[in-house]
């Protein structure tokens, strides 16, 4: 490896070396404070050294790995929400019995896994990234490992994560019989019709099926309400974020590598967008309990995403990742407030829970308002342009479909996004004691500060990170 | 600069008022400053309005995001002068109406009130696009917690339904704006949401009619025209006094302004082709409400019937194709806004006294409030359409457009009124006069009151014995886009 290769994937090699610092850490001392020092003192040291590596960029590392605008942008949205993450996750653990200091290994490890899921240019790099990711994760899921809601999730969350993984890897070797190689670039222009077709179609299905299951759309989302009910709420937030970030950034950049053709794809994509949104949205307005009325509705939104995706053009590639920041910031603001309302012992999760908070908790109540409004898409919030691009975007591929669909299911979906919001307005007489909350540390607040301040920044002046945005897509191909 | 104060003085006079939740006299005083501010700031407008020469009286352009041509640009004419001034001259009515009524969460209250009022001003005055979906939905949202908070009996279906068929339709506006934009990038090259380069994008047929259908959901969901209405009796009669009046006074009317400064202008072929459909919806609407309005007990849902009837016409009158039936459209605008806001702020003065709106708890109050019935004897016979009061012009005006488009349609509106003077005395009737059967000893106006009811009925009656000035508000300040569009029509 050059010099030059080296400072390419810098990112990925501090994170790396962070993991292995903890661990080391845990073996010497136990001690949750330093653990997490150490962990942000590492993703923010790989968060700046995107720099150094985006003066190499575009670099191709091997087969595996290229790091390009495209990547760098990624691994700088993850590593912010890990970030984020870890600065939630604190507070909550503080106020649990288990041990504290391997919840941010593993979170480290995960988000190396993602990382490497946005930079990888092989499907080998993407399987490794993948089942680092996933396998850090069925810990995590489980993490309250006395608890019989955890485990149940890590158990369903493990087996359906393997079977899929089965089918990926089956997939791949499918599109290796015929292509005869794993490398997005050398897939391209492979026709339909020679030899081996049938092979290939039969691969990418499956590989579509692996890739759906990680971003949980219909149907493959059957996990998803059981996992994010079950997981602790700063693992649900790192499955909503930082997994899906990851996964989805792949997904762009396998479509627009050329890896995969682009017609069966869009059509199935496109099949899958309109099932994810009504699916999604319907069976989120049967819900009571505010995690999994989140998980379905993350299902809807992972189907916004595919109309961009299958809209495709340049419009569609950065209106996708305009919807990703949107989401990822919508999204981790939401359960940051989930996490505030509670404390480790409890967690805050039914409508009843947060009946009346708007007069108990005045502040948490318009932040958590203004993050279901963003999901709801509201304007001046990030979630009313990301989906006012998504909607160009549709429109300009002419779409119509999946614009109407679009239209139609978030109608569906403001329906229990107000549900929320009524009961925070609602009076709060007659309600359950109030839960216990302890003070929300400067962490949390902080994070939820700069998230509220980055909603309302993407909603209303989103020109400089579209322009980024743009450029790293244009980088993309 | 002083549109963008427009737009901003409620903004932050909401954030003051919620920032001062504990004083609520002091939210209240806020409220109503920020509203005589911009009302006096509308008025020196008006005074000060140049002669015209550009299409704009008043303009402000900035940058906004370049990589789609959107802008932040504000204009007004005559047509959104008038409607501003109607819009603050509304929201300070609101205000008083509310002081004694609302008593919990005032600052919050005056919030929602005041961004109401900016996300109007905000339609009213943007002239590109994408900035006037964004007021489009800016006004939802605190609407929706007013309704769904103060409201009363069934407020959370109420505000939800609200909510749900403006989103609907709005969000179906959304994406015909944005093919709009789209389809003038292919055409010119460049992104924009500008409302005069978008008045020059080249349309096929097919698609123009798409187009106008997205938009004329949205408007027609607010207007609310025919089959679209059934959010509205629900919405105004559990909204408190001042939703009520917002409602029926202004948020009815950005519908009414968006067929006016968007339908017609924008899509002039398919404007006139469905002309007759609109025509006939109009008229539906007018009958439909005029009777519905009189079947019914409750007295607020009874004036918002009255409002579908009445916005009947606004639409005959907007799509009738002449500068004539245009100008009562306006008008009607205008002096419903007052005359219906009047009989919802009586409606909740009697609610606040008496504890119920059912039409047969009451009877005989003429005896007991001599000077608040006699008041809203007044309303309801200017809502009626009694002469030398504003709604007469407009419905007289919006006829006598009408007969030269259509004889049939008019013909069968003017049944309309007829069916108006059925509730107008019901309500004199069984409100108002009659034995005082229940007993009732009620307080009379007060002075606040007096405030509230005295200048509405002057404007009542400015409007209808003169209502030139506004006529030239609209007719001069205002003519290119109106009767440009209207000459496109009638040039078929």
């Amino acid at each position: 490896m050059t010099v030059s290769a080296i400072r390419a994937c810098l990112p990925l090699l501090i994170l790396a070396v962070t993991s292995v610092a903890v661990m080391i850490g845990i073996a010497i001392q136990r001690n949750h404070r330093a653990t997490v020092v150490i962990s942000l003192a590492g993703l923010a040291l790989s968060f700046f050294s995107l720099w150094t590596a985006y003066s190499e960029a575009p670099a191709q590392i091997t087969s595996l790995l290229v790091i390009d605008q495209y990547a760098l942008l990624y691994m700088g949205f993850l590593l912010a929400a890990s970030s984020a993450v870890v600065l939630l996750a604190f507070p909550y653990l503080e106020n649990r019995s288990e041990h504290k200091e391997e919840f941010y290994l593993l979170a480290i490890l995960a988000t190396v896994g993602s990382m490497v899921l946005a930079a990888s240019s092989h499907m080998a790099s993407f399987f490794l990234g993948l089942e680092l990711l996933s396998i850090s994760l069925y810990a995590l899921i489980s993490y309250p490992r006395t608890q019989d809601l955890p485990l149940e999730a890590g158990i369903k969350y493990l087996v359906l994560a393997a079977s899929s993984s089965a089918f990926l890897l089956f997939g791949l070797a499918l599109i290796y019989i015929a292509q005869g190689t794993m490398e997005f670039r050398r897939m391209a222009g492979f026709s339909m019709d020679s030899a081996g077709g049938f092979a290939y179609l039969a691969g990418l299905v499956l590989v579509v099926t692996g890739i759906g299951f990680k971003l949980a759309v219909v149907p493959f989302h059957l996990w998803t309400p059981d996992v994010y009910q079950g997981a602790p709420v700063p693992v649900t937030a790192f499955v909503a974020t930082v997994s899906k970030g990851g996964v989805f950034a792949f997904l762009l950049r396998w479509l627009r590598a050329g890896g995969a053709p682009s017609e069966p794809v869009t059509l199935i994509l496109g099949i899958i967008a309109i099932a994810s949104m009504l699916v999604g949205n319907l069976l989120a307005l049967r819900q009571t309990n505010i995690k999994r009325l989140l998980a379905y509705s993350s299902i809807a939104h992972m189907g916004y995403f595919l109309v961009a995706v299958v809209a495709g053009g340049a419009l569609g590639k950065a209106a996708a990742t305009y919807y990703l920041v949107a989401y990822i910031t919508t999204i981790l603001g939401a359960f940051g407030c989930l996490l505030a309302l509670g404390n480790g012992a409890v967690e805050t999760e039914t409508f009843d829970d947060v009946r009346g908070l708007l007069w108990r908790r005045p502040v948490l109540a318009s932040v958590f308002t203004a993050m279901i409004l963003s999901l709801a898409g509201i304007p001046l919030t990030a979630g009313f342009l990301g989906k006012f691009y998504v909607l160009a975007a549709g429109a300009s591929a002419t779409a119509w479909l999946l614009v109407v669909v679009l239209i139609i299911s978030s109608t569906i979906g403001l329906v229990y996004y107000l549900r929320i919001i009524v009961a925070m307005f609602a009076d709060s007489e007659g309600t359950a004691e109030e839960v216990k909350a302890s003070r929300l540390g400067i962490g949390p607040s902080l994070v939820l500060a700069l998230l509220t301040l980055g909603l309302v920044v993407l909603g209303v002046y989103p020109g400089p990170l579209w322009n980024g945005i743009r450029a790293a897509a244009a980088a993309l191909g | 600069m002083v549109l963008l104060w427009l737009v901003l003085v409620p903004l932050i006079g909401g954030i003051l008022s919620l920032l001062s939740d504990r004083r609520p006299q002091a939210c209240r005083w806020i409220a109503m400053a920020a509203t005589c501010i911009d009302l006096l700031l509308t008025v020196a407008l008006w005074i000060g309005a140049p002669v015209r020469q550009s299409r704009w009286l008043y303009e402000l352009d900035y940058n906004w995001i370049p990589q789609f041509g959107i802008r932040f640009h504000l204009a007004m004419d005559g047509l959104s002068l008038a409607l501003v001034l109607l819009t603050f001259f509304l929201g300070l009515m609101a205000v008083l109406a509310s002081w004694t009524e609302i008593q919990e969460r005032v600052g919050f209250f005056h919030f929602n009130l005041l961004w109401i009022l900016a996300g109007i001003i905000g339609v009213f005055l943007a002239v590109d696009l994408f900035l006037f979906y964004l007021f489009w939905e800016l006004m939802l949202v605190p609407m929706y917690f007013l309704i769904g908070i103060w409201g009363h009996g069934r407020k959370i279906y109420a505000a939800i339904k609200f909510f749900i068929f403006t989103q609907l339709s709005g969000l179906l506006m959304l994406a015909a704006i944005v093919t709009l934009a789209i389809i003038h990038q292919q055409s010119r090259g460049a992104y924009s949401f500008d409302y005069e380069s978008l008045l020059n994008t080249p349309l096929s047929q097919g698609t123009a009619r798409l187009l106008m259908l997205g938009f004329f959901a949205a408007f027609a969901v607010k207007l609310p025209a025919f089959p679209f209405h059934t959010w509205l009796p629900d919405a105004h009669s559990e909204a408190p006094t001042a939703g009520s009046v917002i409602l029926a006074g202004l948020l009815l009317k950005t519908g009414a302004y968006g067929f006016i400064r968007f339908v017609l202008p924008l899509f002039p072929g398919p404007a006139y082709e469905f002309a007759p459909l609109m025509m006939t919806l109009g008229v539906i609407g007018v009958l439909y409400g005029a009777f519905m309005a009189t079947a019914q007990h409750d007295l607020k849902r009874l004036v918002a019937y009255t409002s579908v009837s009445h916005m009947g016409f606004v639409l005959i009158g907007v799509f009738a194709g002449n500068q004539t039936a245009l100008t009562g459209a306006f008008l009607q605008m205008i002096s419903h806004g007052i005359s219906t806001g009047a009989l919802f702020i009586l409606a909740g003065a009697l609610q606040q006294r008496m504890h119920t709106r059912e039409i047969g708890q009451m009877g005989g109050l003429w005896s007991t409030m001599p000077a608040l019935s006699g008041a809203g004897m007044f309303f309801v016979m200017a809502s009626v359409g009694l002469p030398a009061l504003g709604d007469f012009v407009g419905e007289f005006l919006v006829l006598l457009g009408a007969y030269r488009a259509h004889v049939g349609v008019t013909v069968l509106a003017t049944l309309g009124i007829i069916a108006a003077t059925l509730y107008g005395l019901k309500i004199t009737r069984q409100v108002f006069q009659g034995p005082n059967r229940h007993n009732w000893r009620l307080p009379d106006l007060a002075a606040r009151e007096w405030v509230i009811v005295a200048p509405m009925m002057l404007g009542l009656l400015w409007l209808g014995l003169h209502p030139q000035p506004f006529i030239n508000m609209f007719q001069q300040l205002s003519e290119r886009p109106q009767s440009v569009a209207a000459l496109q029509i009638e040039r078929r």
